[in-house]
Formats: C-alpha cells, structure tokens, sequence
C-alpha cells in the first residue's frame, strides 16, 4: 500500500499516534514520517486533527441539527456563493452539497434547540437564493466516524480466554 | 455431598488450567485493560453473519451428515487446495468438527492406546496434554527454546522419542509464543517422524496468520500428507470463535475411525455455523487479508513498545501474541502478571500457563486496537519503571 495512505489510515484511526509510533508500524524512518505528514499538511490533505467527543456524558449541553437546505442555483456559481455565505457562520460545522430533494446539507450545532431554531429562522432561512430549509435535530447518537456510542459495543469477550 | 469421591481418578489427576486461575483473579479487578484475550477483536465479517441469519430464516435447524455438510467439505477441500497446495477428497479426508478443540480430542482418542506417548511442543496450547491425559495416554514434554526461536528443533525432537511415542502434537503458528515453522525447519524433522513412524496432529488453526511469507503445512511435505491428522478451523482466520467451527483433513481411515466417536459423541457440528462458514471460505478473502494486515501492524507496534521499555522480545511471525520475557526483573511469570494486574491494572497471561518453560515469559494478545494497547504499553511502562 502507499505508505502516504498507510499513514493516514492510522492518524484517522488515532490522530495522537506519534511519529515515532507510526514509524514502527509502518516500517519507515522517523524522518520520512515526518515529512510525509508534513507534505500532507502543506498540500492541505490533512486539514485537522480532531477529537469525538460524546457531549451526553459532559457538564456541557451540545444540540446538533442536520438542516436540508434547498438553493436556487445562481447563474454562473451554481450552488458555491450560497454555501460559502452560509460557512461563514460559527454555528455551522459543516456544509455539503448533495444530491437527492435538497441542494445542502448543513450541520449547525447550538446549546438549545432554541437557539438553533433561531439561526435558522433568522440566519438561514433569509439568505438571498435560501429557497426553504427542514430542520432535524439530531436525539440520539448511535455511531460517529466509526465508533460506537453505545457500551453495549464494547468489547464483548472473556477478559482472558487460552 | 462428598462428590469427590465420584470423580474419575484421571479428571482428578489433570490439574486446572492455569489460565483459568488468572481469569478468577482477573474477574474480580475493575477498571482494567486486558490483553489477555486468545480470540480475535473483530466481529465475524458480515457476509458470513448474514448467511448464518439466513440459514436460520430458511429453516436449516436440522442435523447435518456426520462429517458435515457435503458443500463445505467441498469448500474446505477447495481452501486447503488454494492456500496451502494441499490436496484433500472432500467426500473421504475431510471432517467438520465442533472447533480445533473437539478435533484435538477426536484425533487423539482415536490414535491412542493406554500409555502410548504423545509428544507436546511447549509453551504451547493449554489443552494438549489434558486431552492426551484423559485419552490415557501419556503427555511427553518438549521444550523449546527462545534461542530457537521456539521452533521444534530435530535434536529437541530425538531426544524425547521412545518405543512408546505414537505421536507428535506440532502446534505453528503457536499460541503463546508466535512463532512458525518456515518450510525448511519443517524438513529437517520429517526424517525423524518417517523414521521412528509416528502421526503427526498438526494445529494450524492460526494458518492464515502469518506475517513473513504464507504458512507451509507439514502435511505439503513428501511422504507426510498420509501421516498428519491436520486440524484446522474458523475461529481465527475469520474471527469465528464463538460459531464453533473446526475441521480435520487426514486419511480416509483416520477420518473413519474419528467420525465413529464424533459420531456417538457429538453427531454433527451446528448446521448454521456450516452453512456460514461456506460463505466465508468464497466470499470473505479480503476480510482475511484486511485481518491480517491489521494484525501485522498492531505486532510491530506492541513487540517495539515492549522492547524500549526494556523487555527482551523474541519476534513472533504468526498468530496474535507476542512473548516478552520478564526474567530480568527475577519474578516468576505468575507474580509479575499478579502483580501488573494488582498495580497497573493490566490483565496479561503467565507464561508458565502453557508449560514449565513458560516460565519467566508473559503472553501479551495484541488482538486489540492500537489505541488500547498503546494505553496498556503506558501502564506497563510505569510498572517497568518501578521494578526494572
């Protein structure tokens, strides 16, 4: 396998792996690790080492709402300036374009449903080319980037086993 | 009731497992990361647990044939054939077992007469000489050694052969050490095992876990097929523990004289497992590879850790664990992993779990992520620093 590609399975995987941890695995010296990964940032592949955070289990109240967005598409930019006015917002985490009965698919986080409600309303919703937009608030997390919320997925086997 | 009194003298005789041991003591810890576990983390590939779900959706709840169903005979037959160039008639040489372990017990009830000699490899398989035990046979000790690599040297093997050894147990890749025989290391025993014409069991139920260079059965090697009771299963290539499933290629007349007892004692392995299994033989080669791959990386990953913490580590090529001696820190293995367990809350295996000389050697399974071992590397870490 391209050892760029092996690399970046295990950071996605575990993204405080350190170089030296990647470069036992993988078989490369410390020093091409580091260059890789270095190469990968500059050309912007990497973007940002992130942490999953099961908010439930914090002091901290985290709502998420998944929001369908439908966009009049805009002679000569299609659907881009309304999704980049859009990112501009701190709330949004993410914005996608997708295919299917909506233009965007638009991730807002907030404390309370209120509160995203209102950006909605008030935010959303008015940009010039917003068509209409259908809230769904996120209730229950089941899995998230490959890993399962739930402890009922937790390792299942024998402590210790021949 | 006194029951002991009622208890067989030979079941008397067989002491616990020492595993067992470790796991009451472990049971009653909290909080602790485990690499103790022999058993793959991954959940059998989904195609294979759908065929199970469908098996079942179709109604197949009844026995099979003795031997196992006819299609994954066929598929084993074809497995064996693909991967290790093993040529097996699927309907004569080919029977499925309930796992490895009822095929241990098959092939050593149906070998052994009273006192016959049964040579084990060890460190090995905890139910090897129990099974020889309760067959009134007679377990024979081989010690390997890490200077060896813990292969089974032809001198190690000579020295333990006597008029009364019937046969050789060859257990590669090997639990607990990891390490395999490569083919020419297989060859060099072959002479002795034609010469003083004994049967060979050969466990390779971590066959598809190897990590430089394929598996080479011993069952490959001129003159060997018709003297090898190969066992083998589903347990480990395809993350099937739980479902059951072995199986036994040998000669037709061994294969017949171990269905006669299967038959009386257990009649046919599950028929949801089989029907899976099949699919997983066709279908899930990449599950197998992926596995491995994943495996291979954990093993550098762990065998480095444990060595810049200070611990000698032998370099295990197949199966899912490695074997770090802990002879410099002059504990025994049992009051290092209590002692690990107690102050780290690490559960890991005493060596001398799977024979004397284990000693002074621990089994670490590295048949978990990356993440939990590297915190479990941590926790050893401070131990070692207290006490190297």
């Amino acid at each position: 396998m391209d050892k760029s590609m092996e690399i970046i399975d295990l950071l996605c995987e575990n993204s405080r792996l350190t170089e030296k941890q990647i470069a036992t695995i993988t078989g490369l010296s410390e020093e091409e690790v580091k260059n890789t990964i270095k190469s990968l940032e500059d050309k912007k592949v990497l973007l940002k080492y992130t942490t999953l955070v099961d908010w439930e289990k914090t002091d901290r109240e985290v709502i998420t709402a998944l929001i369908d967005v439908r966009v009049a598409p805009q002679q000569g930019h299609g659907f881009n300036r309304v999704a980049h006015r859009i990112c501009q917002y701190e709330e949004v985490k993410s914005v996608s374009l997708i295919s299917g009965t909506y233009d965007l698919s638009v991730e807002v986080e907030g404390k309370t449903m209120k509160e995203i409600a209102l950006f909605v309303a008030e935010r959303l919703a008015p940009i010039e080319g917003v068509l209409s937009t259908t809230t769904h608030f996120v209730l229950k997390r089941y899995k998230k980037d490959g890993v399962f919320y739930e402890e009922g997925q937790n390792d299942k086997r024998l402590v210790v086993t021949p | 009731m006194n029951t002991d009194k009622y208890i067989s003298n030979v079941v008397k005789s067989i002491p616990p497992s020492g595993i067992r041991k470790f796991f009451d003591l472990v049971t009653n810890s909290k909080d602790i990361i485990s690499l103790g576990v022999g058993e793959p983390d991954f959940v059998t590939p989904w195609e294979i647990r759908k065929e199970g779900i469908d098996a079942l959706d179709r109604g197949s709840t009844t026995y099979t044939s003795n031997l196992g169903l006819p299609e994954l005979r066929i598929a084993i037959s074809y497995f064996l054939k693909t991967h290790y160039n093993l040529a097996y008639d699927p309907e004569k040489e080919i029977m499925v077992t309930i796992g490895a372990s009822e095929a241990i017990d098959l092939a050593l009830r149906a070998l052994l007469n009273d006192g016959d000699e049964v040579l084990v490899p060890e460190p090995s398989y905890v139910s090897y000489a129990p099974c020889v035990t309760l067959t009134r046979g007679i377990p024979v000790f081989v010690p390997t050694d890490e200077k060896n690599n813990f292969i089974l040297t032809p001198d190690d093997l000579k020295s333990k052969i006597t008029s009364k050894t019937k046969a050789l147990i060859l257990p590669y890749p090997n639990n607990p050490t990891g390490a395999i025989m490569k083919k020419e290391e297989l060859e060099e025993i072959v002479n002795i095992i034609i010469e003083h014409d004994l049967i060979v069991i050969s466990d390779e139920i971590y066959s598809e876990l190897t990590y430089e260079g394929r598996h080479v059965s011993i069952a490959s090697l001129p003159g060997m097929k018709e003297r090898t009771i190969l066992i083998n299963g589903f347990s480990k290539a395809f993350a099937m523990t739980g479902w059951r499933l072995g199986y036994i290629a040998a000669e037709h007349g061994f294969i017949e004289a171990m269905n006669k007892i299967h038959q009386y004692t257990t009649i046919c392995a599950p028929i949801t497992a089989q029907y899976a299994a099949i699919k997983g033989i066709y279908q899930c080669e990449e599950d197998i590879v992926k596995m491995r791959e994943t495996y291979d990386k954990r093993r550098k990953f762990i065998v480095n850790g444990f060595r810049e913490i200070g611990f000698d580590c032998f370099e295990p090529k197949g199966a899912f664990y490695i074997f770090p001696s802990i002879k410099k820190t002059g504990m025994t293995s049992q009051e290092f992993c209590e002692k690990l367990l107690k102050e780290e809350k690490v559960a890991v295996v005493p060596g001398d779990a799977f024979g004397p000389s284990g000693e002074g050697f621990i089994r670490v399974s590295y048949a978990y992520s990356i993440d939990k071992i590297a915190r479990a590397l941590e926790r050893i870490k401070h131990f070692a620093e207290r006490i190297l």
